[in-house]
């Protein structure tokens, strides 16, 4: 329990230092962010001097307040659900632009995660089992090719075989937007769900070789143990003693790693969106950054803290019902 | 996705037993001869250390070459190709020919040339950037596990705390308040990759500080700095190298990532910059694959490299994970003795 609540705690400050560097980063930055919103908001449509003012003052230029107070009004504001107005999507608020694009992101990104983990640690199991033959060592050489290989080219490579020469799969856009339209029936979701296999796809092949490869020699480790020898010697069925003894204890560092996995696929994931000009959050966050969208992109940066951290969360109540030691109370 | 296993055991022992220390060097007149050696017998135990694994040697060799590429590359370029890679042409979009031996981009530009300058770029900045992670992940994770008590809580907070924000979409927002320059972007991505080092180092120092000759130091009243980079440093250097390699690679994707988005200096050369034209100029929806397929390929096979040397480390440090040629040997020596057996 005192474990949760110190991560709990962690979590909190995680989120505390995203919106700290949010708001320190226009301030120290060279050149002037409220100037490029005002001009970029000017393109739109007319705009009053007032504004450039107001501006100035949410970026903490030209203003009398000091930096303490600004900081507070700051927060205030972002207590209150106000992450301010969207340049690129405007006059959309960068809430609802979130609010649109998120759920995007995160169900790609569940899914091909859990594919990626599933897949990859079962691959892994077997890979140690049989550790040495034909299987093992062919697949371990592949795998350490796809283990760094850049996310968007293999997306671009994907497009361009399977999407463009072949037209296999639509290779832009989450849905079809002319034939369908978004909402709870079957006509729109069997169509994302088409849109989104090469972006998956793409995804689980890129991710697939860390898990495997940490679980291989995970399990390695743990099939020399002397409790793998005397479930032998007991007379398990190899099936048993593969899952119910080596894997079930083999698999607490692929879970621990999960945390740092999450965050390095997220970003993963951004790239490979901008590829498919997939409606996610980070297609918007790149659109945002072309037209120095600050409010879009800050509100977009703590927005991923926060689904990371869920994401941690969930992982953590799961590694205590995973590992037991987690849920003994540390006694005198 | 990184474990980096921790590594006990110095996995690239350079030592030859049977050198004489240095102290012992005879007189002036064979000095030469003696430093000679002495060069010569390090150069065999990296020579040792490198071949007597078959990952590490792959790696090497595939590090070795991307290395050798960067160095010579733009002299090969110069003397052979005749190509200037920024130089545009009228040669648009040309397929790989004997005169671009990659074809040409949308600028007419040559490809090949521009992948082998390019190498140049995205290898030093990937090592720069990976070495600067080290250096951070070592001063935090080091005073972090030695001085313990407030130090280490405070110390570890930031290392956890940094270890849950997503690297690549912090680098992304923080990138954009500044001009293109590589060298923010390398600065950038080593600002948001350094915790995971960290958090091994701190952990390797915390088992190490309680050992006799640290102890030993640290009665006969050396500083603490001293004791940090005399004792515990030498100690942990395997570790040091083997989170070295890893985040090499991931830093070398990170900058490629953020030169993809085009945050890079779209002056230089280098395969994330390459990518970021190809998309930007739709080289998929030309057909231009020449185009976007090398620089990829080049980041997979020097990020494969990396990786073969990493777990070429992790087998030298756990015989466990070297199975394939135990179990080889095992069935060798069965043969043999089958063979015996039959005699």
């Amino acid at each position: 329990m005192r474990h949760l609540l110190r991560k709990l705690g962690i979590y909190l400050l995680a989120i505390w230092v995203a919106v700290t560097v949010d708001f320190f980063l226009p301030r120290i930055a060279p050149g002037d962010p409220a100037k490029d919103v005002y001009y970029r908001l000017a393109q739109l449509g007319p705009v009053s001097p007032s504004t450039l003012k107001a501006l100035q003052i949410e970026f903490g230029l030209n203003t009398t307040d000091p930096l303490w107070l600004q900081y507070l009004k700051y927060l205030n504001n972002l207590l209150h659900g106000n992450l301010g107005v969207s340049v690129t999507y405007f006059p959309s608020s960068v809430g609802s632009v979130i609010a649109q694009d998120l759920p995007w992101t995160l169900v790609l990104l569940s899914i091909s995660v859990l594919i990626s983990f599933a897949l990859g640690t079962l691959i892994g199991v077997f890979m140690a089992w049989k550790r040495g033959s034909t299987l093992d060592t062919t697949l371990s050489s592949v795998m350490t090719f796809c283990y760094s290989i850049f996310y968007p080219w293999l997306a671009l490579v994907i497009v361009y075989f399977l999407g463009y020469k072949f037209g296999w799969f639509p290779f832009s856009d989450g849905y079809n937007a002319t034939q369908t339209t978004p909402g709870w029936n079957f006509a729109f979701l069997s169509d994302a769900a088409y849109h989104a296999i090469l972006p998956a796809v793409s995804l689980v092949i890129s991710t697939i070789a860390g898990w495997m490869l940490t679980m291989r020699n995970s399990m390695v480790t743990t099939l020399s143990e002397d409790y793998i020898q005397m479930a032998r010697a007991k007379g398990l069925t190899s099936r048993r003693t593969m899952f119910a003894y080596a894997a079930r204890n083999a698999i607490l560092p692929s879970v621990t790693g999960f945390a740092i996995a999450i965050g390095a696929v997220m970003g993963g994931q951004f790239l490979v969106e901008i590829v498919f000009s997939y409606p996610g959050i980070g297609y918007a966050l790149v659109q945002g950054i072309s037209n120095h969208d600050y409010f879009l992109t800050d509100g977009i940066l703590l927005m991923v803290i926060i689904a990371t951290i869920v994401m941690n969360l969930i992982v953590d109540l799961l590694y205590v019902v995973l590992d037991p030691r987690t849920r003994q109370v540390k006694g005198a | 996705m990184s474990q980096s296993p921790l590594l006990p055991v110095s996995p690239v022992s350079i030592e030859d037993g049977s050198q004489p220390p240095l102290l012992s060097t005879p007189p002036a007149t064979t000095v030469p001869t003696s430093f000679f050696s002495v060069v010569l017998s390090v150069l065999r135990g990296i020579w040792h250390a490198i071949t007597t694994n078959r990952k590490v040697a792959a790696g090497s060799a595939i590090l070795g070459f991307f290395v050798l590429v960067a160095i010579f590359g733009p002299l090969f370029i110069q003397l052979f190709v005749h190509q200037d890679p920024l130089h545009y042409s009228l040669n648009l979009n040309q397929p790989p020919s004997s005169a671009h031996w990659l074809g040409t981009n949308q600028g007419g530009q040559d490809v090949f040339s521009q992948l082998i300058i390019g190498t140049r770029a995205s290898l030093t900045w990937a090592l720069v950037a990976g070495a600067l992670v080290v250096l951070i992940a070592v001063i935090i994770g080091i005073t972090s596990g030695y001085f313990g008590g407030i130090v280490d809580d405070v110390l570890s907070i930031i290392t956890n705390v940094f270890l849950v924000i997503p690297p690549l979409p912090l680098a992304i927002v923080a990138v954009q308040f500044f001009s293109n320059s590589t060298f923010i972007v390398v600065l950038i991505v080593a600002l948001t990759n350094w915790p995971w080092g960290a958090r091994v180092l701190r952990a390797q120092t915390l088992s190490m500080r309680n050992r006799e000759f640290i102890t030993a130091s640290r009665a006969s009243g050396e500083r603490a700095w001293r004791i940090i980079a005399f004792e515990i440093f030498p100690n942990e250097i395997s570790i040091v190298a083997a989170s070295f390699v890893t985040t090499t690679i991931q830093v070398l994707l990170a900058i490629a990532g953020l030169e993809f988005l085009g945050f890079g200096n779209s002056t230089t050369v280098s395969w994330g910059n390459m990518l970021y034209d190809a998309r930007n100029s739709s080289a998929l929806l030309l057909g231009d694959w020449w185009w976007f397929a090398p620089p990829g390929l080049c980041i997979a096979l020097l990020g494969m490299g990396l990786a073969l040397l990493n777990f070429g480390i992790d087998e030298l440090a756990d015989p466990r994970l070297r199975s394939e040629r135990r179990v080889r040997r095992i069935d060798a020596l069965k043969n043999l003795a089958k063979r015996k057996a039959a005699a």
